[in-house]
């Protein structure tokens, strides 16, 4: 391992011998187009199967074009990476992978946001396409809540093969048949809802076309709207409003809380509230269940469960392991349930024409919601959710001006928030909102400094040991289900023994989770998502959940006590061991 | 084998047993012990002769006569005249085409005269089932020595002089690819055997494991000396049963002589190997998507570098080497690198084993020097084109070696000479075509070939071939343009260039070899929308020349679709408008009165 010199486009640089002509070339800014290849470095996330062929580059010496992106350089390498014969094989792959693409671009899914169509449009690919011939043509999989396949569109990138199988190990979506006839899809060509998905919609988030999409319900949303009859509240998740204004492009991290409540009251909704008021409540309960626990020897560590991917994850994988994650339901479930029975009752509406529609950066949400066992009296919680990108959707087809919109805020009593609960958009929030409220309880002292950064960051799996009292509570935080593997498995190897995990099945967190705004392969977008939850979070007068007076008067008018017989009722759940194919 | 006074070599490789060869030798054996000859007369089932446009073969030693085309009922003479009496079976030899006469011994046929057999050395003389009979052709001799008396680096250098390269299509110098894994720091490596032999037509690799298992096991028992590798595999498709079979007797006998296993021949050096088995598919003889199906994944290629011999199987350093490279191994061992690459050519030194198969006389193995033409090996060794119809082309390196002419004939063929003249050695398959064969029809089965086998893994090849063939189809369908023609060369020429592993990057080649050298044909096709050779059904129509019809009805009669009418001895007609150009008429036509047009 050192530097070598090595020639580009007559650049000379040294760079180090680790780097790809794609790395390279980015050292001397010099801009080889790529489609297959992936690199969220900070995730650990990396498709370099160089299956697509676009990045092809002529190296002096070699008999045939290398592909830049899985290419390592060596000393003395001279590369030229925009020759005619470079620029004619990248063109010929482009121009096969269009043979076999639906041309339906102007009313696609992914208009405007496609990786094939920026590429085709930057290679000047225009008119009638060179090669004509069958095209592959398959069943479309529409049989989830979450995950929407239409592989006529797929150009076997195998992004979603690396998501899957090496990021989060689930081993789903690989490979089948030969050839032509190359598919990718579950094991025996098996309709996503009868697999082991998890729902988490990582797959989708990198899918370069439309051949992976959400199942889109703004159909739905907007009839529920229309319909005088209902009662159509909505609800958004932490993680949205870093995230929203990306699809109105304005910069990555951009804070949008009050363009989005005035946005989502233009397009019709009865009442604006936020899921971060059910965070605070998830808090009280899951930080009372993490204290029961403690002082009454009970099952450790306590696995935060407020994501849906995750637990679906967990009950396939570690069915033997389903007494120690918290019984709490997640945010917006919780939501569900008191919009439909508190709320209902101190309104005087009835529970049925109450529709609840959740705003999530999330797709595995969309299958939560549809869980038999999160409904009471005969009723889901949640009636509908639709993804951030959804949301924007709607904005645009309303035609409303989000970037001139003034700043409004939620409505009352459900939209009051702290900073603790913003937190839950990214990884290791979850836990630390959990930990201000728990050591206040545990010590019956003020914790002064809130912050506890050493749970924040995007290392895969981090720990840390919380003194509280004389007790050394012993902390992790995993996000992507490979990295919650790994800690699972130590767990029950006996190998690692903490008092609590939070786990989140998205890299980085709901910041990047399915639903949100396509991040195509740049991991600096989801690094200004995190810091604006923070930044979020030390604006906010209040910041520790169990402060939040809206929950407080929850509790005095309706539940009772945290983690009492009510709130065990309505706001925990179980969960169910499923077959791990 | 002292024990016997004569022993009858009965060819036991798959072509032969298909022509029951298993019937010869228990006919064989129940007239021997008719006879009461069972204690001095043994018949030996061995590997395949290598002629097998003539098997069954029986051969006796020591009187060397060469018996062909044997029938189970057959047995019964050649022990009762040859065993018995001492008279050879005349009737049962081959007519030599050159001498015009019957020949008893092998070294006067002209099929064998150009021959010079190292990897087959030991196919078609000894039983591979029996370990004792490869120790007595010097068997394990060259593992002992290397373990005894050289170290690992002089073994490698040794095999670096000897100038062998890679038989299985790459021509990689086999002791550099050694020398890789060698300098590759682990702790565990592995030696695996490529006999994923996949080509159409070709068996040289099966042919080797059924005729001489244990030339492979001991070369790569030497392989792991030289790399320092403890663990080997051979990887075979399963479509192989009888190559298996005798790989497990071998593996076993190998194992109780303990020639595989812990402390070989008490040296301290351990190797052992196991069988995998592959599923059939073609690109699984690329090393990197043969490593992949061994660990269990899907079999397609990975971008090279890293080389196995960096990271290879189970990401450890391993030396992926074909069936024949191996075969070659133990008589350079023995007799040295001066001997080996004294034969063939500057670049490519030794033999190379070419399966011979299309419109030629002698179909079979052969084993030729390199540097030797094609032409001596279709006309001297296979006997020239059958029927004594004209040479056309011939196809070498499998389904992506290119088309070679009449004018490529005399070129002294190896690697590089191949290379440049737009085909390759590949694994040596050699597919000889005569003016019956249309070339557009060709390459478009060639590809449909690869299209078939690729893994679908990178654009080039997934979609690319599949444009190529639809093109090559639509041009033997008549409905081809010029604009076509220009498509095909620039697309094909495009996915040599991008594709990712070696099947893409030369599945074009019986396309962009046709299109070079028989340019003409494919300009027919598409302007005159004509079919020289009368392959390409839509381009030609059957008719009856009415002076040469006679009425007999034949062709009508066999019609299947009924279009052709006409009195009976009166001039009979096809109805153009329904005709299927199936061809059954102009089979039955005894009196030459339909042609195709």
């Amino acid at each position: 391992m050192g530097n070598v010199n090595i020639v580009i486009n007559d650049i000379k640089l040294n760079v180090p011998d680790t780097m790809t002509i794609l790395e390279a070339a980015k050292e001397a800014n010099i801009k080889i187009p790529t489609l297959c290849h992936l690199n969220l470095h900070d995730l650990k996330a990396v498709n370099k199967v160089a299956s697509c062929r676009v990045c092809m580059v002529e190296v002096e010496g070699r008999r045939n074009l290398a592909p830049a992106c899985a290419t390592q350089i060596y000393e003395g390498m001279v590369i030229h990476t925009n020759t005619p014969r470079s620029v004619r094989g990248r063109r010929t792959s482009v121009e096969l992978l269009l043979s076999d693409h639906p041309a339906d671009c102007l009313v696609c899914e992914k208009n405007r946001q496609c990786d094939l169509q920026k590429i085709a449009a930057d290679l000047g690919i225009r008119g009638e396409l060179k090669y004509k011939g069958e095209m592959s043509t398959y069943e479309k999989d529409s049989s989830s809540h979450s995950i929407y396949r239409n592989l006529d569109k797929c150009i076997l990138c195998r992004r979603c093969e690396t998501m899957c199988n090496e990021v989060q190990t689930c081993g789903i979506l690989s490979a089948m048949d030969r050839g032509f006839e190359t598919v990718v899809s579950p094991a025996f060509g098996l309709p996503m809802v009868d697999t082991a998905c998890t729902f988490c919609g990582q797959c989708v988030a990198v899918c370069p076309t439309a051949a992976l999409t959400e199942i889109n319900k703004v159909g739905e949303v907007w009839k529920a709207i229309n319909d005088k009859e209902k009662y159509v509240v909505v609800q958004t998740a932490p993680a949205v409003r870093v995230a929203l204004g990306e699809e109105f492009d304005m910069e990555p991290g951009t804070i949008v809380t009050g363009k989005m409540a005035a946005a989502l009251r233009k397009l019709g909704f009865d009442k604006v509230f936020d899921t971060d008021f059910a965070a605070d409540l998830t808090i009280m309960e899951e930080a009372s269940e993490f204290a029961h626990r403690l002082q009454h020897n009970g099952t450790l560590p306590i696995l935060t469960s407020c994501c849906p991917g995750w637990v679906k994850f967990f009950e396939h994988q570690f069915p033997d392991l389903l007494d120690i994650p918290s019984s709490c339901m997640s945010p917006h479930e919780m939501f569900g349930v008191i919009v439909k029975t508190y709320y209902a009752e101190k309104f005087n509406i009835k529970p049925e024409d109450i529709v609840v529609v959740s705003v999530m950066p999330c797709l595995a949400k969309k299958y939560e919601a549809a869980r038999p066992e999160l409904s009471h009296d005969e009723l889901q919680n949640v009636d509908y959710v639709i993804t951030t990108r959804e949301l924007a959707a709607m904005i645009k087809e309303a035609g409303i001006d989000f970037e001139k919109l003034q700043d409004d805020d939620f409505d009352h009593p459900l939209g009051e928030s702290t900073g603790a609960s913003v937190i839950f958009g990214t990884t290791g929030g979850v836990i630390e909102a959990a930990l201000r409220t728990a050591y206040e309880w545990l010590t019956g002292t003020t914790l002064e400094n809130v912050d506890f950064v050493q749970l924040r960051g995007f290392e895969g799996i981090r720990e840390a040991t919380v003194k509280v009292n004389d007790m050394d509570v012993k902390i992790a935080v995993a996000h992507g289900l490979g990295n919650a593997r790994k800690l699972l498995e130590a767990i029950r190897d006996g190998k690692a023994q903490y008092h609590a995990i939070e786990i989140m099945a998205c890299p980085g967190g709901c910041i990047g989770g399915g639903g949100q705004p396509y991040h195509h392969g740049n991991v600096e977008i989801l690094k200004k998502r995190v810091a604006a939850i923070y930044s979020e979070d030390k604006g906010k007068k209040i910041r520790k959940s169990h402060e939040n007076p809206e929950i407080i008067k929850l509790y005095e008018e309706f539940l009772g006590k945290p983690y009492g017989e009510k709130a065990h009722h309505l706001l925990h759940t179980h969960y169910i061991a499923r077959k791990k194919i | 084998m002292s024990k016997y006074r004569m022993h009858l070599l009965v060819c036991g490789g798959t072509g032969c047993k298909a022509s029951d060869s298993d019937g010869i030798i228990s006919n064989l054996e129940k007239h021997i012990k008719e006879h009461g000859l069972e204690n001095e007369v043994q018949v030996v089932t061995t590997g395949c002769f290598g002629f097998c446009e003539k098997g069954p073969i029986v051969k006796v030693h020591p009187d060397n006569v060469f018996y062909i085309e044997v029938k189970p009922e057959d047995a019964e003479e050649i022990v009762k005249e040859h065993l018995v009496k001492g008279r050879v079976v005349n009737r049962l030899l081959y007519v030599e085409p050159t001498l015009q006469e019957r020949v008893g011994q092998h070294k006067d046929m002209a099929f064998y005269k150009k021959q010079i057999r190292i990897a087959l050395r030991n196919c078609g003389f000894i039983s591979p089932e029996d370990i004792n009979e490869y120790i007595s052709v010097e068997g394990y001799q060259a593992l002992g020595k290397v373990l005894t008396e050289m170290s690992p680096e002089e073994v490698i250098e040794l095999v670096k002089k000897s100038g062998l390269r890679g038989r299985g299509g790459g021509g990689f110098p086999t002791g550099i690819k050694w020398e890789a894994a060698r300098k590759t720091a682990s702790e565990d490596k592995y030696i695996i055997c490529n006999a994923d032999e996949g080509d159409p037509g070709a068996f040289m690799d099966r042919s080797i494991l059924e005729g001489d298992p244990h030339s492979v096991l001991e070369a790569m028992a030497i392989a792991g000396y030289a790399t320092g590798a403890k663990e080997g595999f051979i990887y075979i498709r399963a479509e192989y049963p009888l190559a298996i079979h005798r790989l497990q007797i071998a593996i076993t006998q190998a194992r109780e002589f303990g020639l595989l296993g812990k402390d070989i021949l008490g040296t301290g050096f351990d190797f052992d190997l196991d069988i995998r088995y592959g599923a059939g598919a073609f690109v699984c003889g690329e090393e990197t998507a043969l490593i992949h199906s061994i660990e269990g994944d899907r079999g397609e290629p990975t971008n090279k570098p890293p080389f196995p011999a960096q990271s290879g199987l189970w990401k450890k350093p391993t030396s992926v080497n074909n069936v024949e490279t191996f075969a070659n191994i133990p008589p350079i061992i023995l007799k040295g690198a001066e001997w080996f690459s004294a034969i063939g050519t500057e670049k490519s030194k030794g033999t190379k084993v070419f399966a011979l198969a299309g419109k030629v006389n002698n179909v079979g193995l052969v084993e030729v020097p390199m540097g030797i033409t094609l032409r001596e090996i279709i006309f001297d060794i296979g006997g020239g084109i059958k029927d004594d119809r004209k040479f056309k082309s011939v196809q070498t390196g499998g389904p992506s070696g290119g088309c070679l002419t009449e004018e490529n004939l005399d070129t002294p063929i190896d690697y590089e000479t191949l290379a440049s003249i737009g085909s390759m050695m590949g694994s040596g398959g050699m597919i000889v075509m005569d003016e019956d064969d249309c070339m557009v029809n060709v390459a478009k089965f060639y590809l449909e070939f690869t299209v078939d086998e690729s893994c679908g893994k990178c654009t080039p090849c997934r979609v690319g071939n599949k444009r190529l063939h639809e093109i090559l189809t639509r041009i033997t369908e008549g409905k081809g343009t010029m604009k076509d023609l220009e498509v095909l060369k620039e697309l094909g020429e495009a996915i040599k260039d991008t594709a990712l592993c070696g099947l893409g990057q030369t599945s074009p080649n019986p396309v962009l070899s046709t299109m070079k050298y028989f340019w003409d044909e494919y300009v027919e096709h598409v302007k005159d929308k004509k079919c020289r050779a009368g392959v390409c059904t839509s381009l030609l129509s059957y008719y009856i020349i009415a002076e040469k019809c006679i009425g007999c009805t034949a062709c009508a009669r066999v019609c299947p679709v009924k279009c052709i009418k006409g009195e009976v001895k009166k001039p009979h007609e096809i109805d153009q408008s329904k005709c299927i150009k199936c061809g059954a008429c102009y089979t039955a036509c005894k009196f030459k009165a339909i042609e195709k047009r």
